[in-house]
């Protein structure tokens, strides 16, 4: 295990001090996305660098609450992010999504105002839901939509708790006919809706405020799929190191050394994974010291650098395991590179491309690490990461098991 | 004492090419035995089944009581290798390479601390410890090539060819290093194709030639294989035949043997001086074109020219 550990430090120390592979890997995609950035003129505004998201809304409702969700998105604050079209029922949007047509579609039940500001003889301790219809193609800006929405619902159930608190400390209350009760929580909540700044949050004002917690630098797209891009450059490179050191004579000497076939492979994967989350995680921090980007949830954080390096590493194996000689490895390695960097959504977004290539991008590490980044910059956690995480082990796992077996068919550490 | 390695009927195939035809020998504890052939003679791909690096075809040898194919493990601890070509991380210092393969022999903390420092002393290069490899001399490399095979004090020491392409400064360095170790009891298996360093070091010598041990023994029992005799040795023109020459001078007074090889005529004589006369005369009634002569007196070059009607450098 010690010697596992070892030959992998040996390996990150030759990557660091490898002039030309350091350029590759942080600085071309460093200057890569300062250069996207400058394009898009995303240094130039804090807004949101996903427009037009097109979404479905369909109001059950039509009252207060239900009204004043559909005016939120239809609020100038919006008006660049989202681009709201009005559907009559659930059945509706749900084809605008099957169909692909929008990215979400937000089903505000009948009876969901009642449900938190009650009517004399409707009184419900609990809320309706308001259901959200995501489009797995479309994650980011799914998640974009459910933003907004949450953030409209927690503004509501603030108001809807301090409405109740409030009455709860009123004297003699439990001795009132309910019908009083319910005619004063619904002036109360009305009142917390005008006077104070918890119910302030259902107004549109207050929905604009929403509307900033969901910004979303455009950077926190462009700076991760920078780095995922040259991670696959890495991680060829380190494939790449192990037929590299047999043609130099190094890996001969090690294999007449007394450390053991496994330990002298492993060693070398582990380089790869090391060198990769050096990396990403070097890449990752510049994006928010030097591009201001907050990726929230640090562990989250770095269980899914370490989760999109392990994936990225079991394609930089699969290609050893397949490739003949260093050269051989090096160029499919830059070509995978751009070819995932390409099906994957380093350069273009997803939601973007035809959905077939967004089923192909599945395949990428890339396309899960996005995916990861962008609800990370979205606010989400470790809950919503669970998917792209467990993609992207699976992915490593799998392509693992598949090398091993080329491998053991091959002599690219046979003596 | 028995031998540190005994080496039996060792056989390498490669499909239908075999590359080491049952060669077998043993290795006393403190020698310098030396495996001389020429480029391709089967030296290295001895040395490579012998560190395990390569399974026998057929074969086994031991090395300290360990059997190469039994427990290859206990065979690594106790050999060091010095291989053939360059085995080293150009981009780290020479102190971070003795470092980390000392680290894959098991050394470590102050032991290997130590070691590093005596085998930089050894090899001359404490003042470069710090400096990258890649900045360093081929010479400088290659000494840096066996420090690494020093680090964790082999019993035996393999060294492939360890002269090769350097200069005759850092090649005469080698050699005092070579002897160096011997005084101090290392067993050292050497493989060259200079005549010179196997006679210069070796208390034993094998003469290997197309994956088999055509003689074997000290130099001066390999000598007298040849007698008291001279060799002349005849460059031809590229257009001329060799063979109807050596067939020509077989038979003339003086004329031990005659044999025919790529371009060159080998005469092995009591006297050369004698018969050089008889031997021109012979090419010039057959139209030959001589382009040079050497005469060459006994040593390992003339057995091995006497064996195998080749030169070693051929």
């Amino acid at each position: 295990m010690l010697k596992l550990l070892l030959i992998g430090l040996k390996d990150l120390k030759l990557m660091f001090r490898d002039r030309a592979a350091m350029t590759f890997m942080l600085l071309a995609p460093f200057l890569l996305t300062l250069g996207m950035g400058f394009v898009t003129g995303s240094f130039g505004r804090g807004g949101s660098g996903l427009s037009d998201i097109p979404v479905v809304l369909v109001n059950l409702d039509n009252r207060e609450l239900g009204n004043a969700l559909v005016d939120v998105f239809y609020s100038e604050d919006l008006s660049m992010l989202v681009e709201p079209t009005g559907a009559d029922s659930a059945e509706a949007a749900y084809r605008f999504i099957d169909e692909d047509q929008a990215a979400a579609a937000v089903i505000i039940p009948a009876g969901f105002t009642q449900s938190i500001i009650p009517t004399a003889g409707t009184f419900s301790p609990d809320p309706v839901q308001i259901e959200i219809y995501s489009n797995p193609a479309r994650p980011t800006s799914a998640g974009v939509i459910k933003a907004i929405v949450d953030e409209f619902i927690s503004r509501v159930e603030e108001g809807r708790i301090t409405g109740m608190t409030a009455m709860l400390g009123i004297p003699g209350i439990q001795d009132m006919p309910s019908e009083q009760v319910e005619a004063l929580a619904r002036g109360m909540f009305e009142n917390a809706e005008t006077d104070s700044a918890s119910a302030a949050a259902i107004t549109l004002k207050k929905v604009s405020q929403g509307a900033d917690a969901v910004q979303f630098n455009p950077l926190a797209y462009m700076a991760p799929g920078m780095a995922l891009m040259f991670l696959m450059y890495t991680v060829s490179y380190g494939g790449r190191s192990i037929l590299a050191e047999k043609a130099q004579g190094t890996l001969p000497r090690l294999l007449v050394s007394p450390t053991v076939s496994y330990q002298i492979l492993g060693g070398k994967i582990f380089g790869m994974f090391l060198t990769g989350v050096a990396q990403v995680g070097i890449l990752i921090l510049a994006s928010s010291v030097f591009f201001g980007v907050r990726w929230g949830d640090p562990l989250g954080l770095v269980l899914l650098i370490l989760a999109a390096v392990f994936g990225a590493t079991g394609w930089g194996l699969l290609l050893t395991a397949v490739g003949r000689s260093a050269g051989q490895v090096s160029a499919l390695g830059s070509s995978i590179m751009l070819i995932f960097g390409i099906l994957g959504g380093s350069f273009i977004s997803l939601e973007q491309l035809p959905p077939f290539v967004r089923m192909a991008s599945k395949i990428t590490p890339n396309a899960w690490g996005l995916d990861g980044f962008t609800t990370l910059a979205l606010g989400g956690g470790l809950p919503q990461l669970a998917e792209p995480i467990i993609a992207l082990l699976v992915m490593g796992a799998s392509l693992f098991v598949v090398s091993a077996l080329i491998f053991s068919r091959t002599n690219v550490m046979k003596r | 004492m028995p031998p540190i390695l005994q080496v039996h009927n060792l056989v390498k195939k490669y499909g239908d090419f075999t590359a080491v035809k049952g060669v077998s020998f043993d290795i006393q504890q403190g020698e310098i035995f030396s495996l001389l052939g020429p480029n391709g003679a089967g030296k290295t791909t001895t040395i490579s089944m012998l560190s395990t690096l390569y399974d026998p075809t057929e074969g086994d040898a031991t090395i300290a009581g360990h059997s190469i194919l039994k427990d290859p493990m206990a065979v690594r601890r106790v050999i060091g290798v010095v291989p053939q070509d360059l085995a080293l991380y150009e981009d780290l210092t020479a102190r971070e390479n003795l470092e980390f393969w000392g680290q894959m022999y098991g050394l470590g903390g102050k032991a290997l601390a130590s070691r590093i420092a005596e085998v930089l002393e050894q090899i001359g290069l404490t003042e470069r410890a710090k400096d990258r490899v890649r900045t360093f001399s081929g010479g400088m490399k290659r000494r840096v090539n066996i420090g690494v095979g020093l680090l964790h004090k082999p019993q035996l020491l393999f060294m492939d060819e360890p002269t090769v392409g350097i200069d005759p400064q850092s090649r005469r360095a080698i050699l005092d290093n070579v002897k160096e170790l011997n005084a101090q009891g290392m067993t050292i298996l050497y493989t060259t194709h200079y005549m010179e360093e196997a006679a210069e070091l070796s208390h034993r010598v094998g003469i290997i030639d197309h994956g088999e041990m055509i003689a074997l023994g000290t130099q001066k029992e390999l000598t007298q294989q040849v007698g008291q005799t001279e060799t002349l040795l005849l460059h031809i023109s590229e257009n001329d035949d060799p063979a109807a020459l050596a067939q020509s001078l077989i038979g003339l007074e003086g004329i031990l043997q005659a044999q025919a090889s790529d371009h060159q005529v080998s005469v092995i004589t009591p006297q050369a001086e004698d018969v050089l006369a008889a031997v021109v005369g012979a090419a010039n009634d057959r139209g030959i074109k001589i382009r040079s002569i050497d005469i060459r007196e006994p040593n390992l070059e003339a057995v091995f020219l006497h064996l195998t009607g080749r030169a070693l450098r051929d």
